[in-house]
């Protein structure tokens, strides 16, 4: 570790970018619409600009070698539990609606997504 | 009848023990911080709710169990307060997001349920940064928290209304969640202590998720032992949560009396290279120094791959936390926008609005490391140095029974100072992003003051289920000086 203060460590880490992908507006405009974030222009511009200096940053452990090293998951090695199966207490249907923004005959409710007649 | 207690400074075992000897009413305690609150919290912003009415319906039910000599739990009585990240049934909660305003839970986290069980009474929900994600609580869609010891300065985060509040004598102790240092690091910063225990160690059962593997909920308090008392009630296997340890919890209190004599404590030399500030050095050689003339053994200790922490961490936690805020959607529960046409701008609309800047950021960046064609140079790289970095703890802990190091490079920086720069507020994360990835616990308390009066934090790292061995250390540091006893001027 260097400089935690200052941007100085970002040249350093940055050296080897000019082969490694960098994030381009083109491709946060795609992730802003795979997660559905309705990000507008100015913050997609912005956000490029961000994410790339902290890609930049994240490089240093790109340069890592880990040919054999197993990925870790997890902090604890854990099985995954078991338990038997049996009815236990869950919410009722008012419970899980109660912080519904809108619901309806005991549904959640959505736009209409199939085109069609009647009620919308 | 002792008349109105004195509040200020208050530890939570002496509220304990003078409410079970009824030297005053959990009652009484319960006004004398809620008029606190009230005339204080304005200025510092640590709440985001007061639950007056619950905390003194739960109040009035201790007094009657004690009037009636019933048996009563170990912290009965003892008003703290909780992070905003842990669901509380019928009490808004809202992980410091806007996209979760008015969402009332119709369940109960555990640890806030066995805090209860224990005789606590909660004052409200604590401010935080925007699902965990800060180290200012600048990113709280609300409002920031001011720094009891200087309000012009930020208190730390994500926790920062947990310590914050702590620190300003605005409840006795509470609840907050770590995942990079969230926290240590305002531990650090407001002068109290802070434990993010062992990961799987307390449940993470109704705690609104941001990074899965990493979140572990721990406790505050004003003193080693306090935070001990507080973690020995909500540590324990929980089945709810299915990455919950089978061990009990263990005897914490009486380990923050044990001292330390015989314990060998490592400094990891890359803890201490160029970047601390001065005067945070000085401290911690200083508490260091404390440490050996009671009867510690310093070892130099390497942890090697401590300069890719920082990325590392930033990998996983972003991939983990872009597929956790997936569930935000505007249906079930939360923030929905106004009007929306059709499904696809239902869910843009509302994410748009009801994400702050921070979360959006995480989600772009978490998403693109996931991508078919990134996953394995970067998520995969961040997973295999994860390996390598929880390994350099497995080795110095075979040299070693606790590290001790610094929690913060600074002290407690100015509101708006960093907020222009992602990048560099994650540098700062430097000291408290490594334990997380390796699952071990550490403990962050105070050792000194700047010249300009500001708290600076010592970080004490176990190995994993190794509370007892941080909080020997930690305990004996308080015992022999008076950092802890000095309280901030109420503002």
């Amino acid at each position: 570790m260097r400089s935690v203060r200052t941007g100085k460590n970002r040249k350093k880490s940055g050296r080897t970018t000019s082969k490694m992908p960098r994030i381009k507006p083109e491709e946060v405009r795609e992730i802003a619409g795979l997660t559905r974030l309705g990000l507008v222009e100015a913050e997609i511009e912005r956000m490029t600009h961000e994410l790339d200096g902290i890609l930049g940053y994240i490089e240093t452990v790109r340069n890592l070698d880990t040919a054999e090293v197993e990925p870790m998951t997890h902090a604890v090695p854990f099985d995954c539990p078991m338990r038997p199966d049996e009815v236990g207490q869950s919410l009722t249907v008012d419970e899980a609606l109660q912080n519904a923004p809108r619901r309806r005959d005991g549904y959640f409710e959505v736009p209409r997504i199939v085109p069609g007649t009647g009620e919308a | 009848m002792a008349g109105a207690p004195h509040v200020e400074g208050a530890s939570i075992a002496a509220l304990a023990t003078g409410v079970a000897a009824k030297t005053w009413k959990a009652r009484d305690l319960v006004e004398a911080y809620l008029d606190r609150i009230a005339r204080l919290d304005k200025k510092l912003g640590c709440y985001l709710l007061v639950d007056g009415d619950g905390a003194r319906k739960a109040a009035d039910a201790v007094d009657r169990k004690i009037a009636a000599s019933e048996t009563v739990g170990p912290l009965a009585g003892v008003p703290i307060g909780l992070k905003d990240i842990f669901v509380t049934r019928g009490i808004e909660t809202t992980a410091g997001s806007k996209i979760l305003k008015g969402f009332i839970p119709p369940y109960e986290s555990t640890v806030s349920a066995r805090l209860s069980a224990a005789g606590a009474i909660s004052l409200g929900k604590l401010n935080m940064d925007e699902f965990a994600m800060g180290s200012s609580n600048e990113n709280s869609a609300y409002h920031p928290v001011h720094n009891p010891w200087d309000l012009e300065r930020v208190p730390g985060g994500s926790s920062g209304g947990s310590a914050a509040a702590v620190a300003a004598s605005l409840c006795a102790g509470s609840l907050g969640t770590d995942t990079g240092g969230s926290i240590r690091q305002p531990a650090s910063l407001c002068g109290v202590v802070g434990i993010k225990p062992t990961y799987g160690r307390v449940s993470r059962y109704g705690v609104i998720a941001f990074a899965s593997s990493l979140d572990h909920p721990g406790p505050f308090g004003r003193t080693v032992e306090d935070a001990a008392a507080l973690l020995e009630v909500i540590a324990g296997h929980d089945p709810c949560d299915a990455t919950s340890i089978p061990q009990g919890p263990g005897r914490y209190r009486e380990a923050s009396k044990a001292g330390l004599a015989g314990m060998r404590v490592g400094v990891p030399k890359e803890y201490f290279q160029t970047g601390m500030d001065a005067e945070v050095e000085a401290a911690v050689r200083a508490a260091l120094d404390e440490l050996a003339r009671a009867g510690a053994t310093l070892v130099p200790v390497s942890l090697p791959h401590t300069q890719y922490a920082i990325a590392t961490y930033y990998l996983i936690c972003t991939a983990e936390a872009s597929s956790n805020l997936a569930r935000y959607d505007g249906i079930r529960y939360g923030y929905r926008t106004a009007e929306a046409a059709s499904l696809e701008e239902l869910y843009v609309k509302t994410r748009g609005e009801g994400f702050g800047s921070e979360p959006k950021r995480r989600i772009v960046l978490g998403t693109y490391v996931l991508r078919a064609g990134y996953y394995e140079a970067y998520y995969g790289k961040a997973l295999r140095a994860r390996r390598l970095i929880a390994d350099d703890f497995r080795a110095a802990f075979s040299q070693c029974d606790v590290l001790v190091t610094p929690t913060s490079p600074t002290a407690a920086f100015k509101l708006g100072e960093r907020s222009a720069d992602p990048l560099q507020m994650y540098l700062a994360d430097i000291y408290t992003v490594a334990p997380p990835l390796a699952g071990v616990p550490a403990l962050s308390q105070c050792c000194g003051f700047t010249r300009s009066g500001l708290p600076i934090g010592l970080q004490t790292i176990g190995p994993a289920l190794g509370e007892e061995a941080i909080l020997r250390v930690a305990g004996a540091y308080e015992a022999r000086t008076d950092w802890h006893k000095r309280l901030p001027q109420d503002p």
